[in-house]
């Protein structure tokens, strides 16, 4: 071995020298998804971090371009898989802009309801992982128990658990029924009660507390600047969501709170999550109680939602327009015409930008992953704190890799 | 505050050859190759479209009467004045280079390198203009329309690593 020529702390001793490079992931248990850092440390202190995605890249996007707008939705599932449902109201959302149709209002309080119930599903996720990341091992389980109780609501409304594809372009895959009223009011009785408990367990737990306040702290310009949106930017005095700012399905109608806070830290964001569940608590008691009555999916005689399976078997009306849809040659109306369309999803702005040729096929299906552009500040926040704050941080921006690689 | 109709009167005054058209509610502007940077800093400096909310690219290859190859889109949003502006680029080969945006908006920066990575489209200035989702010995620009969705083999001929070399 040959001996060092430079003696530690010389004048001639290059930054390189002394710094350490560690391989973070792709297999980590913290990055919970396939993603890959490589940090620069000094010590402890990360100098630098270079992110290295794609691992999970499976061209979503060039599916969405062979995919009809209503098969496409399997596909939006498996983007953010902890909240699929929300993927495909957005999906959906962006597809009845650009074929401008007009939701029937029960559909839009049964679009809601989910919506709002992946919210929590998704919040739920990120701020357990982020406890368990943290040494919070009992919040966890705390969280995932009522995420099994929203699993268990979308299993009696659509038959699957995780990945759901309910929406349909111009309506929903079955009609909400009372079983699963039923559960969602048991559901807003039973989880404010849980939200207390999680509440007690880490707002003011010393060593949570201490390992995330003042951690990749994200200002408010910062916050803009780099295009983040949802939870994150909220934390940090953004007063930007979509559902006040543009109100798709009728949240104008519903009364609730935007949720934000001044700080931008890991702890603000996790506050920013537990404030936002019980304003979902609130919309979804709001919108369970009042579902408007009459048909989900719009009328047959438009030709844009798909008929029920009676209407196709027992009506001449059902089956032709069954056929008008499904057949390669036929489909929507599509104008060639471009539109973005952005729903608020748990973890931020989900935009679809839809470009229509005038075939049943998206010309392009460009999706706005809130995780990728929120990986993209990652490097930023982690500057200068400690390895052992790369686990907070990176559980409070709540990377999903599917997401983020599509 | 300015609307929107007043944002793209401005803009129309000060840029030749600014088209717009409105689509579902929707605004949106067409903005010439060699202008686009100016126009976006005056859009975000003078105008409040502080937050860049998405930049995308659409290749109108088979097209029906499309008479530019490239479609560069920026998704422009003002966090105080809730204004939403689509910007778009019209590119055709051979040159397909625009300037980053990055130094306008930090955002910009994975997003460009995703329009790379999948178009080819070139930003000149970015920082750091590597391809991000796909490795970097990967020849072709997937999302375009002359990319079949099969590939062209590159699955098959990926280079393997055996525990040895490594």
């Amino acid at each position: 071995m040959t001996t060092a020529t430079r003696t530690i702390g010389s004048a001639s001793a290059r930054e390189e020298d002394y710094l350490w490079t560690l391989n973070f992931g792709p297999q980590h248990p913290a990055t919970h998804t396939t993603l890959r850092i490589v940090l620069k440390l000094d010590g402890e202190r990360v100098v630098d971090a270079v992110p290295d995605i794609g691992y999970l890249h499976s061209g979503f996007e060039k599916l969405g371009e062979h995919l009809d707008y209503n098969q496409y939705v399997t596909v939006t599932d498996r983007m953010n898989y902890i909240s699929p449902m929300a993927n495909n109201v957005a999906w959906h959302h962006a597809v009845e802009t650009l074929l401008g149709i007009e939701l029937t209002p029960r559909c839009k309080y049964i679009r809601v309801l989910i919506s709002e119930l992946a919210r929590i599903s998704d919040h739920l996720l990120s701020t357990g992982a982020m406890g368990l990341d943290t040494g919070a091992f009992t919040f966890f389980l705390y969280a995932f128990y009522q995420r099994e109780k929203i699993y268990d609501i979308f299993e009696t409304l659509c038959g699957a658990r995780f990945t759901n594809s309910y929406t349909r372009v111009g309506g929903v895959m079955h009609d909400i029924t009372p079983l699963v009223v039923e559960k969602i009011r048991a559901f807003i009785k039973d989880f404010p009660k849980t939200l207390e408990d999680m509440e007690k367990l880490l707002n003011r737990n010393r060593i949570f507390v201490d390992r995330t306040t003042d951690v990749g702290v994200l200002t408010k310009e910062e916050a803009i600047n780099r295009s983040c949106t949802g939870p994150i930017a909220r934390a940090s005095g953004v007063t930007r969501d979509v559902r006040k700012d543009q109100p798709y399905l009728g949240y104008e109608d519903f009364d609730f709170q935007v949720c934000c806070a001044k700080a931008g830290d890991c702890f603000a964001r996790y506050y920013v999550r537990m404030a936002e569940m019980r304003e979902s608590l609130k919309i979804l008691a709001q919108a369970v109680e009042n579902i408007p009555a009459g048909p989900a999916n719009i009328g047959v005689d438009e030709r844009t939602a798909l008929p029920t399976k009676q209407q196709v078997y027992q009506t001449i009306e059902g089956t032709i327009t069954h056929f008008e849809l499904v057949m390669a040659n036929r489909g929507f109306e599509v104008p060639c015409e471009e539109v973005y369309a952005a729903n608020e999803t748990g973890n931020g702005e989900l935009g679809f930008y839809i470009a229509g040729d005038g075939s049943n096929v998206a010309y392009r299906a460009r999706c706005r992953p809130p995780s990728f552009i929120h990986f993209a500040v990652f490097p930023h926040l982690i500057r200068g704190h400690t390895l052992s704050d790369l686990v907070a941080v990176l559980g409070s921006l709540n990377i999903i890799a599917a997401e983020l690689d599509r | 505050m300015s609307t929107l109709s007043e944002v793209v009167a401005a803009l129309k005054d000060r840029f030749a050859e600014v088209t717009d058209s409105e689509f579902r509610g929707q605004t949106r502007v067409v903005v010439q190759q060699s202008q686009c940077f100016d126009a976006l800093s005056c859009l975000k400096n003078e105008y409040g479209f502080d937050m860049l909310v998405d930049v995308t690219c659409v290749d109108y290859l088979n097209f029906r009467d499309a008479t530019d190859r490239f479609g560069l889109v920026y998704v422009l949003a003002g966090t105080e004045s809730n204004l939403q502006l689509t910007v778009r680029v019209m590119l055709n080969e051979p040159d397909l280079t625009v300037p980053s945006v990055v130094p306008l908006w930090e955002g910009a920066n994975w997003m460009e390198r995703e329009v790379w990575d999948m178009f080819g489209i070139r930003f000149e200035g970015h920082p750091d203009l590597r391809r991000i989702l796909l490795p970097e010995e990967f020849a072709a620009h997937p999302l375009r329309k002359d990319y079949p969705l099969q590939g062209r083999g590159e699955r098959h001929n990926f280079p393997v690593l055996t525990r040895a070399e490594a």
